[in-house]
């Protein structure tokens, strides 16, 4: 890790590593199921309540985040068009993992040909444990350890029924395969970890839903660490909100990214393609991975790219990406992100109870 | 008795504290206030708070907030009396004072509501209401506000967006106070198109809970004169109570104790009801508002909400009758047993002339009224410059 000195007092924190790292393919999976605000409003409110979502993604019945993470990584394997012996670290970040204790990573790793000289483990940091294996990838690769490696955040969300956050708690996510930068379509800059002790939002061992501390959630838990992790980065990177094509977020709702966009100098075009929450909820730990696909589905080369991820607890990953001439080579050779969100089939409250096990004997 | 005076205030902005705690915020605003009134020297320490055992699981504040503020050793004690704690905390400290047997009190009111969230707040501010015959049934606030509202509407027969006025002024006033939580303008015709909370009781009508503290220093008229230029003088304090629940009182529109606690206030500051400049009010609700306009005699029974006509011009700073300067508690916030001591501290910048762009010109009383529940507690103050 070099350290980048660029004047700011925290520019030591910037993370560039030794040698550049991409992306050198990418895949997003988004389930076809369609859970809409106004049928969780119809159920718990009389239909009085408004909903902070058009509609969520829900997993079918034979979907988790194992199988999920299979179709992510097949994706992002057939737009590098590498060997998957090649790949070295198979991380998987969620906070919904099948298994409390057996890895997701493994059954991923075989299930793409992946040799079993690698490292493989799953993830945990609530929303962002997906954007953190993206920092220990970099940091892998960047040092000369392995040439490419899968990251993958990905989620079936816990809600609990009535709860507030039945209407956006969903399923999907990304996979992202990182190489040397010369064979990447999108190219790291550099990145920054801000993170603290901030109790907004839990899931205790044994229990079925997360708790969350209501309105701490907003401005001490999601805004700090946002607006904290964007601002330091662009700060030790030298830029402003103006030198970017593209913002994501991490997106809870709609109101969220887009409020900390805006208090960050970034217009709602700068947005709009990696703002996907309206339409297929928060994904948790893919939500801003998601947001990402959908953005490099659409970028050219030399755009440039900010992506900040929250994860309660809580703290933030932020990136900063120029994509390469290679995205128009990689892009067609897997289905897009708008492809998943425009395959929908909408579900009734009850379909979403039996496809999502809330019902108990 | 001897004269008792206001010679230093303090307060800290109304909003979500995430990261202040409950005797952090009172020793903001207590250094604030000795700072404001120059001394260091204090016999006394009364602190306004309503909800400390229950949103926070912490009581014994006098004690608490004297250590935390180094002044360990004073006389302390919480005065508690739901969300008229503050109008409450004012009084006895006036008492102590004009007694002759305390010098010089600070009185700090105090509230940190964000330390309970959702459903555990409104369990923990239930307490304020009675829980044999009222909250065991699931009655809230905004609940009891509604039933009130409602009732009014039938009887007077009168519209939900005749009070609209009174949410306009507060946020018009919120907007320029640098302090108040919410300091979005309110526009004409959205009132009764918001969001209900408790049907009628919309979004933009029931204040909403805040942290925040205020604190005001009191001693008596003559150390004051030496202190500070333009003392505060407090020319009427009273307090009064009504039934506590509301199913007993035998006119359900009329609030009794703020009758009470009005006509002895004013009495005893010697003054005609129009002699006042500025009037901060318990505007939790635009109901209640109404009614306590009514109970004070400012206006006729069921005209209550004709002050509040033509989206609350005559409220208006520039106004006849100006209400709720720095936004009230709709605007500003309800950092509940805090309140009072806000309104202390707002009408004494008014009179003082420091008020800035909320300045009423020509301020020279002003009068404070503290509600606690729907008025069952009424605690009316009369504050005046020489």
């Amino acid at each position: 890790m070099s350290l980048n000195g660029t004047g700011s007092s925290s520019g030591s924190f910037l993370m560039q590593p030794d040698r550049k790292v991409g992306i050198v393919g990418y895949g997003a999976y988004i389930p076809r199921y369609r859970l809409p605000g106004s049928e969780v409003a119809r159920i718990w409110t009389n239909g009085l309540s408004g909903s902070p979502i058009k509609e969520k993604a829900v997993a079918g019945l034979d979907e988790d985040v194992t199988t999920m993470s299979i179709e992510a990584a097949r994706n992002a394997l057939a737009r590098s068009g590498i060997d998957p012996k090649e790949i070295r670290a198979v991380w998987v970040g969620s906070e919904s993992h099948p298994y409390a204790v057996k890895p997701t990573s493994t059954i991923v790793a075989e299930s793409i040909g992946a040799s079993a000289n690698i490292q493989a483990a799953d993830w945990e940091f609530a929303c962002k444990a997906g954007t953190e294996a993206v920092q220990a990838s970099i940091g892998l690769i960047g040092s000369g350890m392995g040439k490419y490696t899968l990251s993958i955040g990905m989620d079936t969300a816990q809600g609990r029924p009535g709860d507030a956050l039945e209407y956006t708690a969903a399923s999907g996510g990304a996979a992202f395969l990182l190489g040397p930068a010369d064979e990447a379509c999108a190219v790291y800059q550099g990145s920054y970890s801000f993170v603290t002790d901030t109790p907004d939002f839990w899931r205790r061992s044994g229990e079925n839903y997360p708790s969350h501390g209501d309105r701490f959630t907003g401005e001490p838990a999601y805004f700090n660490h946002t607006m904290s992790a964007a601002q330091a980065l662009m700060d030790m990177m030298g830029t402003q909100a103006s030198d970017y094509t593209y913002a994501v977020f991490h997106q809870p709702n709609v109101k969220f990214p887009s409020r900390a966009a805006q208090m960050l100098g970034f217009t709602g075009e700068q947005i709009q393609h990696g703002l996907l929450a309206g339409v297929i909820g928060n994904v948790y730990s893919g939500s801003c991975m998601v947001g990402l696909t959908a953005t490099l589905d659409v970028a050219q080369a030399g755009d440039r790219i900010l992506m900040i991820s929250y994860g309660s607890g809580a703290g933030s990953d932020a990136f900063d990406l120029v994509v390469t001439e290679n995205i128009n080579k990689v892009r067609d050779r897997a289905p897009k992100t708008q492809d998943y969100i425009g395959r929908r089939t909408e579900i009734d409250y009850a379909t979403y109870c039996r496809y999502r096990g809330k019902l108990k004997d | 008795m001897r004269d008792v005076s206001i010679v230093g205030v303090g307060m800290t902005p109304v909003g979500e504290h995430w990261d202040k705690s409950l005797r952090e915020l009172a020793a903001d605003a207590l250094q604030l206030a000795l700072k404001d009134a120059d001394i260091k020297q204090l016999n006394a320490l009364y602190v306004a708070n309503a909800f400390g055992s229950s949103f926070s699981s912490q009581s014994h504040l006098g004690a608490l907030i004297a250590d935390f503020a180094g002044l360990s050793g004073i006389e302390a004690f919480t005065i508690e009396a739901a969300d008229a704690s503050g109008g409450a905390a004012l009084r006895s400290a006036y008492l102590a004072v004009a007694s002759g047997a305390v010098e010089t009190v600070a009185v700090v009111g105090v509230e940190k509501s964000t330390d309970a969230i959702a459903g555990a707040r409104v369990e923990a501010r239930n307490v304020g209401l009675d829980a044999d015959f009222e909250s065991i049934h699931g009655a809230t606030l905004p609940a009891l506000a509604a039933l009130l509202m409602r009732r009014y509407m039938y009887e007077h027969n009168v519209a939900l967006d005749v009070f609209e006025g009174f949410s306009i002024n507060a946020h018009a006033n919120g907007g320029l106070n640098p302090h108040a939580m919410f300091r979005n303008k309110i526009k004409p015709g959205s009132f009764a198109r918001a969001p209900m909370v408790a049907d009628p009781v919309s979004l933009f009508d029931g204040a909403p809970d805040a942290d925040g503290a205020a604190a005001i220093i009191v001693t008596s008229s003559e150390r004051a004169a030496d202190l500070v230029s333009r003392p505060v003088k407090i020319i009427g304090s009273s307090a009064s109570t009504d039934t506590f629940k509301l199913q007993d009182r035998e006119d359900l529109l009329y609030f009794k104790a703020v009758e009470a606690s009005t006509k002895a206030a004013i009495l005893q500051a010697g003054l005609s009801l129009d002699a006042v400049d500025v009037f901060e009010l318990h505007d939790a609700f635009a109901i209640v508002t109404t009614i306590a306009l009514e109970a004070m005699g400012y206006a006729e029974r069921g005209q209550g909400w004709k002050l509040a006509e033509n989206a609350g011009a005559e409220l208006g700073l520039s106004g006849r009758f100006p209400v709720s300067t720095f936004g009230g508690l709709k605007s500003r916030g309800n950092p509940v047993g805090a309140t009072g001591i806000y309104q202390a501290v707002e009408a004494v910048m008014q009179l003082q002339g420091r008020a800035g762009e909320n300045q009423v010109s020509d301020a020279k009383t002003a009068l404070i009224q503290n509600l606690g529940g729907l008025a069952s507690t009424a605690v009316t103050h009369l504050l005046a410059v020489q």
